[in-house]
């Protein structure tokens, strides 16, 4: 019998020779070098390139803060322009929203999910390739104005209409650095929503024999929330964006104001999608913490069910609220009473979200390894722009609050405080999975504390700012304003807590090359990312795939050894008789055809058409060499002694 | 894969957890994506319908509701057609599937001929993007679906070519599909061409069979090119050997078939929101 289905399996329509293709479908199969990174399809590799990327954008991202920040250290200062201080704020926040802490949350997503729910690859894995490279090329879009006369873009990560109207920044023939931001964001949105697809059919049909919805870790579940956030959202923003374009290239008029066009639309529009993004940027970070929180207090999440409906009702809820950032645009009252009411009742399954976290903690054993400080250390910070965030829903305290420093304060204890602390925690808590190595206590401790206290002097203060008047996105104060010493302190903040990041770094990159190795599972953890049987892990991820009994699935494994090593064997046995471990093969397409959209994209900010048809070429030739190549893929076969040994056949 | 014995669930896939098949599930989320795009689109839109601008033209004077309602009856039927295309593949009829498939590439081409046709007339009637916001929001709604109807045809088109790709990897056949690609371009384009002289010669004389033939005069060198390219089509469209594409394939034409039902949807709300509502 078993022989039987060996040969049925291994006949050779299942698994043909390889068969000389034409050199352009030939697949690539080097594993080290430059190749291996360019084509591919393995998820934990471009859940490195979004890591790398995204934490270089996070540099940049921040050097621009303190570039700002030296700007409004003292009254009437003129270490930067206006224009320079426009662009600054401009990009400081395009790059922390879109090229820092979204393809952070996406390298989380690409590395763990998959080994979360024991899967051997996402369900799209060339697609998943061709996020990345399309992020990549979206970045480069947005960041290309620094090099050019042009400049960056200085409309405001928020571009309001009329600022993004010709009238307003075509200040010379060839200034395209809003076309250059409009192109950016929408290749950026396309690599969200390709990620995103591929990730909600990874998570609802991948998964481990045995998880169910209600056994999947919190982070896949926050995961899963997100990407249906960026799918639904995305489309707002792009259509505002085209409609955007329409207006600067075709000479349309949907937010010309002298031809029409409502400017007011263009704000719910971009609201619609930029309220779902404030959870699209939180709920990953909420999943890392919920991750971290178990293991380090020696017990279950408290709550799990209702934490993960929390998530639910948050994505749900995060859809009805965005007016609430126009307020002061005169909606009338019944509109604002009824955004007023969506934005303090999604407080509600947040708050919940951070009572069931304390009752995870209570009655813990506490282990404060530098994770646990940063985790803890967000539920804090997080908690604290929650409440500034829920004063904001009364619409008579936002018309105070609206434009100045008090909002500053508020977003940023939410994204540095919330989504930040909670990624760098992350990375601290993954690091021994992904490399090997642990980074040494005192020193990610130190940067703990430095960035903590740096956080707090920077932003506390702006509270206060805030209250006292001093608007957003202005260049220069006067000195008779009585915000001197605010600014000043918060200058000083800033750059402690540049120091705290810039020692993260350090440790991380020193940690990576001499730090010292571990074996696998060093925190004594819960969920299944850990069972994997080396750190880094094999690029099969899983020797056998997993069978999950039970909602922390690796924590099940490690009390019932004996169940699951006679499960193991025999499992090994089943997949080795269908033919071995299936892995997907590596291609040169994806990253063709981003290029194709970097190339086409740039010509067409430039109004250069000829260049942008030739980039679409390029690009729908990238997609067709796409389909006909298909899918591949090839076979794994395991030693005793876990060592991979594949074996190519040609199509399937 | 067509050589595997046996029948296939199409409904049920036991690879995955939840027995839908990746490609579907993945269509479908695209398809809720694409639902807010359109949406998006929709609301502007109505929105400035609401609050017209004094330039707004008669819109009535300028529609031509019986071209557009004749154009709605092609695409609706072309979902007929992609559905026949659908269940002939799953029951592994490459012939009639190729059928099919024509069949819903010729409508959906009609279609698009018909919007081509819409755009030049209102054009000339005066209405251009630039001309007023009405212009602006009808011809970015209505291009919009009209590239995803374009996209859906380039579609069609690569699965056609794709059902010709012989079982025997080694047999050469790029420079086949290529061939029949670019037969296809051309033919597109000359038709569009062609059908324009001949609307054009039918509004000065009246619709009869002298303005087809005149239509036909005015466009000699486009008749020429069309002829040619559908006799090539024609050339290559039988296959002698075995081919790659089966039973196995029918989840991928499943999938196209839910993208061309989708716009088909969306166009059924656009003309009653940016048409027949007009006339109310």
């Amino acid at each position: 019998m078993e022989a039987a289905l060996k040969s049925a399996y291994t006949a050779t329509d299942h698994a043909p020779k390889l068969v000389a293709r034409p050199w352009f479908f030939t697949r690539p199969v080097a594993k080290t070098g430059i190749v291996s990174w360019l084509t591919t399809v393995d998820h934990k590799k471009i859940g490195l390139l979004y890591g790398i990327f995204s934490l270089f954008f996070f540099l940049v991202g921040g050097f621009e803060a303190l570039l700002i920040r030296v700007q409004l250290a003292v009254p009437n200062n003129t270490f930067l322009t206006h224009q320079a201080y426009n662009e600054m704020f401009t990009m400081h926040a395009t790059t922390m929203i879109f090229l820092a802490v979204m393809p952070l949350s996406a390298a989380f997503f690409n590395y763990l999910m998959p080994l979360q729910i024991g899967a051997r690859d996402v369900a799209f894995p060339r697609l998943n390739g061709f996020a990345f490279w399309v992020f990549l090329a979206g970045a480069i879009i947005l960041n290309v104005g620094w090099f050019t006369k042009a400049g960056a873009p200085d409309v405001g990560w928020f571009g309001y209409a009329p600022l993004t109207s010709n009238q307003f920044s075509t200040h010379f023939k060839g200034d395209v650095s809003t076309d250059l931001w409009v192109m950016g964001l929408q290749i950026l949105g396309v690599s969200s929503v390709i990620g995103s697809l591929n990730f909600i059919v990874t998570i609802i049909n991948m998964r481990a024999p045995g998880l169910t919805m209600m056994r999947l870790p919190v982070f896949t579940w926050m995961t899963l929330f997100t990407a249906f956030l960026i799918i639904l959202s995305f489309p707002a923003i792009t259509i505002a964006l085209v409609e955007l374009m329409m207006d600067r290239s075709f000479g349309t008029g949907f937010f010309e104001v002298s031809k029409g066009g409502l400017p007011i639309l263009w704000q719910h529009l971009f609201w619609i999608f930029g309220h779902p993004e404030v959870y699209i940027l939180i709920l990953p970070a909420m999943g890392i913490v919920s991750e971290i929180l178990p293991t380090f207090s020696r017990k279950p999440l408290f709550g799990y069910p209702i934490v993960v409906f929390s998530g639910a009702v948050i994505g749900f809820l995060g859809f009805g609220v965005w007016s609430h950032h126009m307020f002061t645009t005169g909606l009338g009252t019944m509109a604002t009473a009824a955004f007023s009411l969506a934005t303090m009742a999604i407080a509600v399954p947040t708050g919940v979200k951070i009572f069931n976290w304390i009752g995870t903690l209570w009655g813990g054993q506490i282990h404060t390894r530098t994770p646990m400080m940063f985790a803890l250390g967000f539920i804090w910070m997080f908690m604290m722009g929650g409440f500034s965030g829920v004063m904001h829903s009364a619409a008579p305290a936002d018309a105070q609050q609206q434009d100045s420093y008090f909002v500053v304060a508020h977003f940023h204890y939410v994204l540095i405080g919330g989504s930040i602390f909670a990624l760098l925690a992350g990375v601290h808590y993954y690091f021994p999975l992904v490399f090997g190595r642990m980074v040494s206590e005192f020193w990610g401790k130190l940067s703990f504390w430095v960035i903590f206290v740096g956080f707090n002097v920077t932003f506390f203060p702006m509270h206060f700012l805030g209250l006292n008047g001093m608007p957003r996105r202005t260049a220069v104060y006067d000195g008779n304003m009585g915000w001197n010493t605010g600014n000043l302190i918060a200058s000083i903040g800033a750059f402690i807590l540049g120091i705290g990041i810039f020692i993260y770094f350090v440790v991380i990159v020193y940690t990576y090359a001499k730090g010292k190795k571990i074996k696998r599972d060093p925190w004594d953890a819960r969920t299944l990312e850990w069972s994997v049987p080396t750190v880094p892990p094999p690029e099969h991820n899983f020797h056998v795939t997993p069978t999950v009994h039970a909602r922390d699935a690796f924590w099940y494994e490690k009390t019932n050894a004996k169940e699951i090593a006679e499960e193991s064997a025999l499992h090994a046995k089943d997949e080795e008789s269908h033919g071995g471990i299936h892995m997907p093969s590596q291609s040169w397409f994806p990253i063709l055809t981003a290029c194709g959209m970097l190339f086409g994209g740039l010509c067409f900010a430039h109004h250069f058409f000829l260049g942008a048809i030739i980039g679409g070429v390029v690009t729908f030739l990238g997609v067709i060499g796409w389909a006909f190549e298909g899918p591949g893929g090839y076979h794994l076969h395991l030693d005793k002694d876990g060592n991979a040994k594949p074996d190519h056949g040609d199509s399937h | 894969m067509s050589a595997h014995a046996g029948t296939i669930d199409h409904h049920h896939d036991h690879t995955t957890t939840t027995g839908i098949p990746n490609k579907k599930l993945f269509m479908w989320a695209f398809l809720a994506s694409d639902c807010m795009f359109f949406a998006a689109l929709i609301s502007t839109h109505v929105i400035y319908r609401l609050h017209p601008t004094p330039d707004s033209p008669d819109v009535t004077k300028i529609f031509s509701i019986e071209l557009t309602s004749f154009s709605t009856f092609i695409l609706l039927m072309s979902s007929l057609l992609m559905a026949l295309a659908v269940g002939a593949s799953q029951k592994g009829k490459v012939e009639a599937t190729r059928k099919m498939i024509l069949g819903t590439i010729f409508f959906g081409l009609i279609f698009l001929g018909c919007q081509v046709y819409e755009f030049t007339h209102f054009v000339h009637l005066g209405l251009t993007l630039s001309s007023s916001m009405f212009g602006a929001t009808f011809y970015t709604l209505t291009g919009t679906h009209g590239v995803h109807v374009a996209i859906g045809v380039v579609w069609l088109v690569l699965t056609y070519i794709r059902t010709f790709k012989p079982a025997n990897a080694g047999k050469a056949w790029v420079v086949r599909a290529v061939v029949q690609f670019t037969a296809f371009a051309v033919a597109t384009v000359a038709m569009m061409v062609v059908m324009l002289a001949v609307t054009h010669a039918g509004a000065e004389n009246g619709y009869d069979l002298s303005a087809l033939v005149h239509g036909i005069e005015h466009s000699a060198a486009a008749s020429i090119v069309l002829a040619v390219s559908c006799a090539v089509l024609v050339g290559l469209s039988r296959s002698s050997w075995a081919v790659d594409f089966g039973e196995a394939n029918a989840i991928d034409v499943e999938g196209m078939g839910l993208y061309w039902h989708f716009v088909d949807i969306v166009w059924i709300i656009i003309f009653t929101v940016v048409y027949l509502l007009e006339y109310l």
